[in-house]
């Protein structure tokens, strides 16, 4: 910081006083040095460690270990791709994503809607969707755990209705089921949020002269709002399925996996191997087929959207 | 309500021109009967959203028998019977908790200060000052916003254990079981410096000629000019890392073994070790959640704002 500090009053003072500063040398030079915390920290902590998820999965490196990682070519993905915890983490992993990135974002959208109103209260409502968002995965997981055991909370308000619940966690049947459920309601409030200030771009002469026009609520709906949700609606498919990629906590605290690998996930499996076994090179290989995921479906996206790019 | 949809630009616009007549403006009032319907789904989802966490902070206060008796009734919200600080107590005598408290307040306070300021001076090199190739290192800046953290922590693990680290007793290598691992990695943001980047744009660059002709250099007119008209986007960036930081487990639990730098949310696990007594896991839980829960409902307009403007991004 004094360091530029310094180099800021000696410029100020001497050379360009009167100078047009933009592009000139002293100004680049400020602008390097202020730029530069941020990059070798980036540098650092960012772009080597996205290079060592490629170089790392080639090599058999250790997280603590005297000897040198050693290049062993593909070893890691023949390994891999023999691996059945690998196949059923991946198999979770995308079951997870596919069945909550529908549940969660409409779920989300019908809340947006009904904190959308004017009417007294409604900040009092949305304040409390939006509670479990602030609470931490951990905590919220732990509190779950509790509500989701065979005479727990969940399954006694089941039984006021006449359902007899199942044995949540405990059964590989219902395992990732419920913690579908469960990550779902910690992070509803979160897209619910990001739904509102979609709709509130949404001009509202749009609103009255669909009124005017004597448009009933679907239609407003399906002609006003769902066209002019367009952006928001990309983001949230995008936001959603990339965490319900990286699902860890919840799995962690609640099920460590089981049971029977019915809760594995690919983050799980990397932080198994790649932590409780030190095996960094083939935590690397599995962090990299996450990564492919993540670009899949990034790059999927991009295509999907790509036309009506053009349209509008 | 009643009258035919007419669709297409030239029917919404021959409609607009003609005088509104006041009831229909008013036709958006729902029915008495669907309101109260609206209210009562609205109050559900109250206590679907509400209730876990009610739950949560009353069983904190009950006794590990009563906790499972109440179970079956409505006094599994409500704080009857045998309530007492029990738990609460019990947690201290547990786990180390001002121990694991004042670590995680240090580094989530450390990470959101020190990110603020070198997110915002690169942001401002960036977009105000300029130079040639800033365009390209803003772009690499922003492709790197989809690589979700989990697929680099394993790697970065490795990495932290070879990196060398100048402390005051010299050097020495590996920063794994330290409080610099817990937060030098995450003071450098892309996010944030994407957010800082756009903020500084919207603010007039003719601010920034005035200034000079004062003969105030660069590092002067991002200190005395820009940050302080930044405000929104400062309260934006320290939720936005605040909250992830103090709810960080992935890391802290591979990064960190000794007790003594552990985080709070990675301390909860030493519940679920050793015969589990669920009133003071709900107490720990209670803890951990009280101090954001306090920020939340003081910022609360804040927060929700830098929730919203997360999503800008797309």
């Amino acid at each position: 910081m004094s360091t530029i500090t310094a180099a800021e009053n000696a410029s100020a003072t001497t050379l360009r006083e009167r100078k047009p500063a933009k592009g000139s040398r002293s100004s680049t030079t400020t602008a390097l040095l202020m730029l530069l915390p941020a990059a070798v920290l980036l540098i650092t902590f960012l772009l080597i460690p996205i290079g060592l998820t490629f170089g790392l999965a080639f090599t058999n490196a250790r997280l603590i270990s005297p000897r040198p990682a050693e290049f062993i070519g593909t070893d890691n993905f023949v390994r891999l791709f023999q691996d059945e915890t690998f196949w059923k983490s991946l198999r979770n992993t995308i079951v997870f994503a596919v069945v909550i990135v529908p549940l969660q974002s409409a779920c989300a959208l019908g809340l947006a809607l009904l904190v959308n109103v004017k009417m007294r209260g409604v900040n009092f409502f949305r304040t409390v969707y939006f509670l479990p968002v602030v609470t931490s995965m951990v905590v919220v997981s732990m509190l779950w755990l509790f509500m989701y055991q065979k005479n727990g909370l969940i399954n006694e308000v089941l039984l006021k209705f006449g359902i007899v619940g199942p044995d949540w966690l405990g059964d590989p049947k219902t395992a990732l089921l419920a913690i579908i459920l469960m990550s779902a309601w910690q992070a509803m409030g979160f897209h619910m949020v990001i739904w509102l200030s979609g709709l509130q771009t949404i001009p509202a002469d749009l609103y009255e002269a669909a009124d005017l026009d004597g448009a009933d609520r679907w239609q407003k709906f399906r002609y006003v709002t769902w066209p002019g949700l367009r952006a928001t609606r990309t983001f949230i498919l995008i936001t959603i399925t990339i965490s319900a990629f990286a699902l860890f906590t919840q799995v962690n605290i609640m099920t460590q996996g089981g049971p029977l690998d019915s809760t594995s996930t690919l983050v799980l499996m990397a932080v198994r191997t790649g932590f409780q076994q030190q095996q960094t090179g083939y935590a690397s290989a599995i962090s990299l087929a996450f990564f492919v995921l993540v670009l899949a479906v990034t790059l999927l996206n991009r295509y999907v959207t790509r036309d009506k790019d053009v349209v509008r | 309500m009643s009258a035919t949809v007419t669709t297409g630009p030239e029917g919404l616009a021959h409609v607009a021109e003609t005088a509104v007549p006041e009831q229909h403006r008013g036709g958006d009032r729902p029915h008495p009967a669907r309101h109260a319907l609206g209210l009562l789904l609205r109050i559900v989802l109250c206590l679907v959203f509400g209730l876990p966490l009610v739950f949560m902070v009353v069983s904190s206060f009950k006794p590990d028998l009563q906790i499972f008796d109440d179970l079956g009734s409505f006094k599994a919200f409500l704080p009857t019977g045998d309530i007492s600080t029990a738990n609460y107590t019990g947690v201290f005598g547990r786990v180390p908790f001002a121990q694991f408290m004042m670590n995680s307040v240090v580094i989530t306070v450390v990470t959101v200060v020190l990110g603020i300021v070198v997110n915002s001076m690169a942001a401002f090199a960036l977009s105000r000052i300029g130079f040639r190739g800033a365009g390209g290192v803003l772009g690499i800046i922003l492709a790197t916003l989809i690589v979700p953290f989990e697929t680099l922590a394993l790697p970065l693990l490795w990495w932290s254990n070879q990196l060398p680290f100048l402390g005051p007793d010299g050097i020495s290598q590996g920063w794994l079981d330290t409080y610099q691992v817990q937060i030098i990695p995450f003071i450098a943001n892309a996010f944030s410096i994407f957010l800082f980047y756009q903020y500084f744009d919207s603010i007039p660059k003719e601010l920034d000629e005035a200034a000079k002709v004062d003969g105030a250099g660069w590092f002067r007119i991002y200190r005395s000019i820009v940050m302080p008209l930044s405000g929104p986007a400062i309260a934006t960036v320290a939720i936005l890392t605040f909250l992830p930081m103090w709810n960080q487990y992935l890391w802290p639990l591979m990064a960190v073994q000794t007790e003594e730098l552990r985080p709070v949310m990675v301390g909860i696990d030493y519940f679920k070790q050793l015969n589990t007594s669920w009133g003071q896991i709900m107490a720990y839980a209670t803890m951990i959640t009280a101090p954001v829960l306090v920020l939340f409902v003081a910022f609360q307009r804040s927060f929700i704002n830098s929730i919203a403007s997360s999503g800008v991004k797309g």
